[in-house]
């Protein structure tokens, strides 16, 4: 091994960033619109891979393994990890919308222990890691000095669409100008004729499927998955989007991608330096610049 | 048009509104006028419905809309322009007024009314592509007070449009509240600068720690040796 970093880390590290982007997305999302650190974030991630790996099996025998199938289990994976967010938004957070903050905040820890108990608990899942299907074949490709497998392709493309898509929502269409009136001052939100409900309910919906998305990436790249496994990935967006000034959707993606970068340097230099440097740079962020690296004003943050 | 009856409504333990009755007939002019804390802003959002009372009555219309959400009011014709102008500080100006067509279906009619407000304020046209945060406080104002035009409602509600403004454009503001006035659009309007209030309203309401007080025309009222003591300085 030459260098810690060589362009081979740096492929790594932007594809591991992709996955954290889509998560960290929906976490800066939700706590731009109803100020929520919604902790079972991670769990939709899990929820979307277990989704993945159901349709693939579901849809397999009809469409063969390649492109089509993929598509069509990525749409399942983003609808399924999007009505999971919808039922957690209706059930457990909409109830408490105006009430102390801390009690929601306990409440997304408590959604998060249901769904992962749950996950473990159902027979057709159960708590043992099982392998991911390999929905697209695998190919390597040599560029440089650096081995890239389609995959990479894949999850940098799949994010980077999936983001496109997500700032033109948000800068031009009607919902997007909703969502940043909503996120700004609720009750002139109302006072314009906007149901704040229905634009949170939306948040939720896109929040829900960009983690179903990447937990569909992330299973097809680490193809492990159990109910556990939205935890760290969760953790570690969470502090992507602290880092990149939690509330702002560019920070999000900015923090997710050095996060990646970090995380996989780390890893190269040490497996265990590459699990903690999450924790380093949250501490870092807190004590130098807690507003984030894009972040405005800071009041209370939970 | 719009008739409130034994208005109550609390936040917590304490009775912000005790008892409030007003009416504003079709047409007209009517303002709230009272000391800070007298319960004039909570009375505006109780009727938009931005605040849950906790007892009486709201008719708009002939049609009782007490405790409904402020959201559905809007296509039902209430505007409220609330205090402190509440602009979307990041949203540009032009995007703040297409906000405010969220209700209305015919894109249309939410261009035509957008123009209206272009030429009833110049100022904000100049400022179309600029973010609301940016602009001073009288352009806000005026901002706010389109964004309640092109929600269209046949009711306006306006929350102290004088604050912090200017002396200059304090008269522009209430010029500005007759002419809407005039082109047919009735106005309850809550002021603390009384004076001027009663100088284009046609009736007017005292509210004191929670209740309607005095009430009369608004000539009645200005000439009113109470009034005149405790509200116009004179």
């Amino acid at each position: 091994m030459d260098s810690v970093i060589n362009a081979q880390q740096i492929v790594n590290g932007l594809q591991l960033g992709s996955i954290y982007a889509l998560i960290a997305l929906g976490y800066t999302m939700v706590y731009g619109i109803v100020r929520l650190i919604n902790f079972a974030h991670g769990d939709f991630y899990m929820v979307g891979a277990f989704a993945a790996y159901g349709a693939f099996y579901l849809f397999n025998a009809y469409l063969g393994s390649g492109g089509v199938l993929a598509f069509v289990v990525l749409i399942l994976a983003m609808a399924a990890s999007a009505a999971i967010a919808q039922l957690a938004n209706r059930l457990a957070y909409k109830p408490l919308r105006y009430k102390p903050r801390l009690s929601s905040l306990v409440t997304a820890i408590g959604v998060s222990m249901f769904l992962e108990y749950l996950f473990s608990a159902l027979p057709v899942i159960g708590p043992n890691p099982r392998g991911f299907p390999e929905i697209i074949p695998k190919r390597m490709f040599t560029v440089g000095s650096a081995e890239i497998s389609n995959y990479v392709v894949i999850d940098i493309t799949v994010a980077a669409v999936l983001m496109v898509g997500l700032t033109l929502l948000i800068r031009r269409t009607a919902l997007g100008k909703a969502m940043r009136a909503v996120s700004q001052d609720k009750d002139a939100a109302r006072l314009m004729g906007i149901d704040v409900e229905k634009i949170i309910s939306a948040t939720f919906l896109i929040g829900g499927a960009f983690a179903g998305a990447a937990g569909l990436l992330a299973g097809m790249t680490y193809p492990r998955i159990q109910p556990y496994m939205g935890i760290l990935p969760g953790i570690k967006a969470f502090i992507a989007a602290v880092l990149g000034g939690i509330g702002n959707i560019p920070g999000a993606v900015l923090g997710a991608y050095i996060m990646g970068l970090a995380e996989t340097f780390a890893t190269s230099y040490n497996s265990l330096l590459g699990e903690g440097i999450a924790f380093v740079i949250l501490i870092l962020v807190l004590l130098v610049r807690p507003t984030g690296l894009l972040g405005e004003k800071t009041a209370d943050k939970i | 048009m719009l008739s409130v009856k034994n208005l109550k409504v609390s936040y917590g333990c304490i009775e912000a509104i005790k008892d409030v009755s007003f009416e504003v007939p079709s047409g007209k002019i009517v303002t709230l006028i009272g000391a800070n804390g007298a319960g004039k802003t909570t009375t505006l959002r109780a009727v938009s419905g931005l605040e849950k009372t906790t007892g009486g009555t709201v008719f708009f219309q002939g049609k009782e809309i007490t405790n409904m959400e402020a959201h559905r009011l809007v296509p039902l014709g209430i505007s409220h322009v609330p205090e402190g102008r509440r602009i979307f500080p990041t949203l540009t100006a032009r995007e703040n007024l297409e906000l405010a067509g969220w209700t209305i279906k015919d894109k249309k009619q939410v261009a035509r009314r957008m123009e209206e407000v272009f030429f009833f304020f110049p100022r904000i046209k100049e400022r179309a592509s600029q973010l609301g945060g940016t602009l001073s406080g009288g352009e806000q104002q005026m901002l706010a007070v389109g964004r309640a035009m092109v929600t269209g409602g046949s009711l306006l509600l306006l929350d102290e449009p004088s604050m912090g403004l200017a002396p200059v454009l304090v008269e522009e503001i209430f010029e500005k509240i007759v002419e809407i006035n005039r082109k047919g659009t009735t106005v309850l309007l809550v002021e603390q600068n009384a004076a001027e209030a009663l100088d284009i309203a046609d009736f007017a309401y005292v509210l004191e720690v929670g209740y309607t007080t005095i009430s009369g025309p608004a000539k009645q009222i200005a000439a009113d040796p109470r009034v005149r003591e405790a509200y116009l300085g004179v």
